[in-house]
This record gives structure tokens, sequence and C-alpha cells, in this order.
């Protein structure tokens, strides 16, 4: 079972240079992938293009060996979920809505739910302890929070294979630590998750594989720590970075040099 | 809340053809309904005369309604309206090319006013159609070249009105502030046969129009082929309302006020919103056309078109619609 990258080039318009290009991946279940890269390096470009949300000019992404753009939509809804980078709803909502509305790919005709509904709701509430918000609106929470139930929706909607742009980039420390927790404990129930985000110390904690991407290519792929390691990090990020190791774990630590020392 | 919306509704339908400029008792209506050979001759007459435009105010309202609450979503965009797309400006054009030149374009049984306002809002949805599918049926551009087609028909409508015949001005005014004003069942049947099928697709696609509002690309990630389902909205919503244009006019505010105090009732879910919005906007307009047969302010014996009656009420109601959600959202801010 694998979620795959052959080759995927995209740009945006005729002649511009591509936004993603040559991109190769395997992505396997019970793995939890990281992509990281400068502004502009083609991470949310890569996760559109995975969902099937964009069709490369070149190149295909193939589930289980299969062409994922020849699935019907709501099969492929079943086994991949995609959550973008920006969600604002146009109508006032619940979080239970919300919540719920990561349902829409297992329902029926007229949106009709089945037994497992309530339950799938329930528990993707719980495990991003999102359930004691449920009946309020969904515009009033805080952005942190908001992001939370987004993850809870795509949750209820139990894909194999879950795809998520920068679903921590306004959590505190606390939360975004919760939600890569629960990300994680997804991974080991055997789904597989690509997460973009800009905090390669979260890539350095929670990543199985860190894919980094320079101006679209991938510039390296492989564990932690053979990617966050200063000369590679150097070639994408300038030399303003310096790697350390964690007090408590054998993983990398990525902090910016001290201005003071310059 | 849903109950007490249809409970009204049945409500002013039920009183509708009771009044007008001349008032009937209940009792000689509903025998001139059910037993028409024991019925007296005027109210006969009259009732036959208000019966199928009460039916024909359900339909529009109804179908301008849904139109609309199904535009703001495909639109992204809470102020959009069954008119937003330019096809009813398209159907004005051709309806005064058939009242400034009657002699063009009657098809069979159905007058030159309802023929040609189809053909134009027709084509104009085609032309519409092929620009944004070019553009990927995104919100703004759709708005934008909605926009625009509003502008050149109504510039080619001010160029009729301008070539026309004097004579001929007092009804083209007229028409344009719509209204409900027909003689006999062609008006209502035509309507019900162009716009029931639109209706009905349309409700078939509420899950997906709950999506939707969430943007294309979420929708998308959740199953929905995002790209058909923008270009099934657009010709449905659109045909409904060149429907409601070709037979009423351009009746103002129903496509905007109705869904969203429908929202306020029942919730934001399309499932919930498209059968209210029947509901209301059948009884909004039905109720607004009553007060246009009654309100004696042209004199005795005239009566004031409903499109009047529904931007007068309508454009009120909704500033304040408008007000009760912004100090709710300023409240919300702080929580």
């Amino acid at each position: 079972m694998s979620l795959e990258a052959r080759g995927l080039t995209f740009a945006y318009a005729e002649g511009a240079a591509p936004a993603v290009s040559g991109i190769d991946l395997e992505l396997n279940r019970g793995e939890l992938m990281v992509v990281v890269g400068p502004n502009g390096s083609g991470k949310s470009t890569l996760l559109a293009l995975l969902a099937g949300w964009r069709r490369p000019q070149t190149g295909a992404v193939l589930l289980d060996e299969r062409p994922l753009a020849g699935l019907p939509h709501r099969e492929r809804a079943r086994q991949v979920a995609y959550l973008p980078q920006s969600v604002a709803p146009l109508y006032d909502l619940t979080v239970r809505e919300v919540v719920a509305s990561g349902r829409h790919p297992h329902r029926g005709p007229w949106g009709l739910g089945n037994g497992g509904d309530r339950a799938a709701v329930a528990e993707a509430m719980t495990a991003t302890a999102t359930a004691e918000l449920a009946s309020r609106d969904f515009a009033s929470l805080s952005g942190g929070e908001q992001q939370r139930v987004l993850v809870a929706s795509v949750f209820a909607q139990q894909p194999r294979w879950l795809l998520l742009d920068e679903p921590t980039a306004s959590l505190d420390v606390h939360h975004r630590v919760a939600v890569l927790d629960v990300l994680r404990s997804a991974v080991e129930r055997g789904s597989g998750v690509v997460l973009v985000t800009h905090d390669l110390n979260l890539a350095a904690l929670f990543a199985d594989r860190v894919v980094l991407l320079v101006e679209g290519r991938r510039h390296a792929m492989g564990a932690p720590a053979e990617v966050l390691v200063q000369p590679v990090l150097e070639a994408a990020y300038g030399p303003e970075l310096i790697v350390v190791e964690h007090p408590e774990v054998p993983r990398p630590v990525v902090l910016p040099r001290s201005g003071l020392s310059r | 809340m849903a109950l007490a919306l249809l409970v009204s509704a049945v409500a002013v339908v039920a009183v509708a053809p009771l009044v007008g400029t001349v008032a009937l008792p209940a009792g000689r209506v509903i025998e001139a309904i059910f037993h028409p050979a024991a019925a007296d001759p005027l109210t006969l007459q009259i009732v036959s005369l208000r019966l199928p435009r009460v039916v024909l105010g359900l339909l529009v309202g109804a179908f301008l309604a849904v139109a609309g609450a199904s535009f703001q979503t495909l639109l992204g965009n809470p102020l959009a309206t069954p008119y937003t797309v330019g096809v009813a400006a398209a159907g004005s054009f051709g309806a005064f090319l058939a009242l400034a030149w009657p002699l063009i374009g009657r098809l069979g049984p159905l007058g030159a006013v309802p023929t040609q306002a189809v053909f134009w809002s027709a084509l104009e949805l085609f032309l519409l159609a092929f620009l944004a599918r070019r553009a990927r049926w995104g919100g703004t551009a759709l708005i934008l070249a909605g926009v625009t087609f509003n502008f050149l028909f109504a510039s080619g409508t001010l160029l009729v009105r301008l070539l026309a015949d004097p004579f001929r001005l007092q009804a083209m005014d007229r028409w344009l502030m719509g209204g409900l004003d027909i003689v006999g069942w062609r008006a209502p049947a035509t309507a019900a046969v162009m716009g029931l099928p639109a209706l009905i697709v349309l409700l078939a696609v509420a899950p997906a129009l709950d999506q939707l509002a969430f943007g294309d690309a979420v929708a998308h990630g959740r199953g929905v082929p995002v790209a058909r389902l923008r270009g099934i909205v657009l010709a449905a919503g659109a045909w409904l309302t060149a429907a409601c244009v070709a037979q009423a006019g351009p009746i103002a505010f129903v496509g905007l006020l109705v869904p969203h105090g429908v929202r306020l009732l029942v919730g934001s879910g399309h499932r919930r919103v498209l059968p209210a919005s029947i509901v209301a906007g059948a009884a909004f307009l039905v109720a607004a056309d009553a007060l246009a047969r009654t309100v004696p302010l042209l004199g005795r014996g005239a009566e004031m078109p409903v499109g009047v009656i529904t931007a007068l009420v309508g454009g009120p109601v909704f500033l304040l619609l408008l007000a009760r959600r912004s100090s709710a959202n300023r409240s919300s801010i702080g929580g």
C-alpha cells in the first residue's frame, strides 16, 4: 500500500517557471513524512498535486499503483484527505457541523449518513480535544482552535492518507505538540501522513522522513538526522542556522544563529 | 422554526386569492375553486384571474430564492443574487426587443416577450459558461464576467428604449419593474416546465454545496467533483432565473433577502436552506403580490408592480439583517 509521486512537474501558467519539478516520492502506510523548505519552494503545490487538486503537466500520482486521477471522486476522498492551508467557511457553522462535514465522502445521496457517522465524528473530536467546543460557533474560535477543529474534520473523514498543509502554523507550542501527537497515533494505527510545515524542529522530532524542497526540486530526503544537518540546510536556507542535538532524544534541533556574534 | 415557516407560508397562500382591488369573501372563493358550476360568474372570473397569478408567484418566489441561495455559495459571496451573473439583464434585453417591436420572436404558443427573454438569457449563459470554463469556474472570475454582461445588456436595453416608439415606453418600464400581472395559466405552466427540473437538480446537489462553502480545495479533498459541480450549479441557477425573468420580469430582492433570512432561521446547511428558501420565497412573493394588488397607491383599480413592493420592503429588511449580523459578529470576536 503506497501513495506515490512519479516525476511530478507543475507550473501555474504556461511558460512560467515550474513551481514543482521532477519530484519522485513514495509514502508508506505507518509513516509520517514532513515536507520542509524555504518560502516559495513548492511545498503547498506538491501537497495539492498529491491530493489530486492540481493536475501535473508531467508525471503522475499513484495510489496503490493506480493513477489517483482515474479514481471516482468519493472513492479517492475515502482514501486520501487533504487539508489546504487556509480554510474559511462562507457561512456560520458550529464546530460539530465543521467536523461532521468531513463525513461527506461516506454519505449517500442527499447527504444521508450511516451508523458510523456519529461515532467517527465523536472519535475525531475526542482525539483532537475539540469535544468541549462542539456547540461553539466555528468563526468565534481562536486561530489555533480552528486549526484543531479542521484537523478533527480530516480525522472524521477516516482516510488512509492524510495530506495536511501547515496545520500547526498558528498553534502555540503546546498545541503544536498535541496535534503532532495525534497525527503520530494515527500513523501508529496504519495511516500515512504528509505534513507541510516551516517548523524544522517539529520535523526533527516527529518525522519518520523529511523531504527538503528548494526551488521546486527535491533537495534532500531521508531521516531527520540525515536531512537536518548543517551543510544540507545551509544550501537551502543560507548560513544563518546552526544544528545541535536535542538534550533528551537523539534528534537534531535547528536554531537561528545569534545576531550578536557577528 | 421550520414548521412556523411552513404554517405562515400556507396561510399566505390561502389568503392571497381573497385580496386584490376587489376583496372576496373566503366562502365564495372556495366555492369558485371547488364547485365552479355553482359559483357566481363574477367571483369565478376574478378567481380565474387570481389563481394563476398566485401560482406564478409561488413558482417565481421559490425559484429566485433557491437560485440566490445557490449562487451565494457558488460565487463565494453572500451578496450574490440570481441576477449577478447577468442572465436577467440578458432576458430583459430580449423582453425589450419584443416589447419595442412586437412582430419579432414569437415561438409557437409562447408570447414574444418570454420567447425573446429566454433566448437571450440562454445565449448569455452559453457565453458565460464558455468563459468560465476557461477560468476554471472561479467565483471572482464569474462575478466579473457577470458584471460585464450586466453592463453590456443594460446598454443594449437602453439603446432599444431609445429607438423604440415612445408609446411603448411605459409598457417597457413597467415590465422592468417586475410584475405578476398575467392572464391565464400559460405563464405559470411555462415557468414550471422550465424551472422545476433545474430546481430538482439544485436540491440534489445540496450536500455538495455544503462542501463548496468551505472553498474549492476542501470540497475536492472531500470527494466533490468541483469543476463539474460549479458548471451544474451555474447552469441550473441561471436557467431558474431565466424562467422567472421571462414570465415576471426582473423582480428585485427576493433572491438576496430570502436566503439570508432563511439562514437565520434554519442554519446554513443547504439541505435545510434550499427547501426553506422554496417555502419562504414562495410565501414572500405571493404576500408581496397580494399587497401590490391591495395598496391603493396608484388610485382605485390600478396595481403596483410587485417588483416595487419587494424592493421597498426587501431593501430595509435586508439592511436590518445586515445590522443584526454585523453586531453579532462584533460580539463574537470578543468571545
